[in-house]
């Protein structure tokens, strides 16, 4: 079984990756770029019985910084 | 006095922290991250800089995860003290002992330079060698050093003095410009500058030294 896991900083919380990525775009003539957001994806690899509560729970120990961070998932 | 500095693979400020709190009288233990138990009679201990685990995933978040924190954690929980600098900020906040967390730095570089802190409130072992509204220069050197946290939390620091340090001119784009804050019971300090590199005629600054003799005399009394 497998999941992915969508890890973003929360609404509110400045993202100065995310800026930089957007000023980058419309250096390169890409316009109408309003916001970029950047985030990270974590793969897993798990045993066939593992169920989304065990994903969610792994979130909130360790994959997402809930101070900061929200997360999804997807179960696949 | 006995301190035990913690060493996470990726730590680079481990034997600096030693050096600071051996020059203010203390005898210490450097403690691997695989050990699960502090030494017996430790009153202090120093989580240093660095980049334990390579900074993966987040600065500090496997660090916070290792055995000998959870006791670092236990240690905090009985109401002993604990030293976070830079990196140790970071697993600190990681690991909840302190609130909030540390963000990329708005201007997205890494920072190395001696910068003005000001000191906010010169009632804790770490802070009372200075006088409230001290300014003292002691070095940054991060990447992910912009303090944020909620608006209560916020709040909630400055209302009960537990901001101890803020820069004189905001570096990274942390909230209120904090620096460093402490823990509610004032016995846990997490802090971004190095005090550890100002603490020796040799480091060009010793604006740190009287943090470290705060402490020792501190920990002598109690």
């Amino acid at each position: 079984m497998k999941a992915r896991v969508h890890v973003m900083l929360k609404n509110g919380v400045l993202d100065p990756q995310g800026e930089a990525v957007r000023h980058a775009l419309g250096a390169l003539g890409f316009e109408g770029v309003n916001g970029v957001r950047q985030g990270k994806v974590i793969e897993l690899d798990l045993a066939e019985d593992a169920t989304e509560d065990d994903v969610t729970a792994m979130c909130e120990k360790l994959l997402a910084n809930t101070v900061i961070e929200s997360y999804s998932v997807e179960m696949a | 006095m006995r301190a035990a500095v913690i060493v996470f693979p990726g730590s680079n400020c481990d034997r600096d922290l030693a050096v600071a709190f051996k020059a203010a009288g203390m005898q210490v233990d450097m403690v691997w991250h695989k050990d699960s138990e502090l030494p017996q009679g430790v009153d202090i201990v120093g989580v240093p800089g660095g980049f334990s685990y390579g900074d993966y995933l987040r600065c500090g978040a496997i660090a916070a995860q290792s055995p000998i924190v959870q006791s670092v954690k236990a240690h905090a929980d009985r109401g002993g003290y604990v030293l976070g600098i830079c990196n140790g900020f970071q697993v600190l906040t990681e690991t909840g002992i302190l609130p909030g967390a540390l963000l990329r730095n708005a201007g997205l570089k890494y920072i190395c330079k001696t910068v003005g802190l000001r000191v906010e409130t010169s009632n804790s072992a770490f802070t009372e060698g200075y006088n409230a509204g001290d300014v003292i220069d002691i070095p940054i050197a991060h990447h992910d050093g912009n303090y944020f946290a909620d608006d209560a939390t916020l709040a909630r620091l400055k209302d009960e003095d537990r901001i101890a340090f803020t820069y004189t001119e905001n570096p990274n784009g942390a909230q209120y410009d904090i620096a460093g804050i402490l823990s509610d019971n004032r016995r846990v300090l997490g802090m971004m500058p190095h005090p550890e590199r100002a603490a020796d005629a040799g480091h060009g600054g010793t604006d740190g030294v009287a943090l470290f003799r705060a402490l020792a005399a501190a920990l002598t009394t109690a």
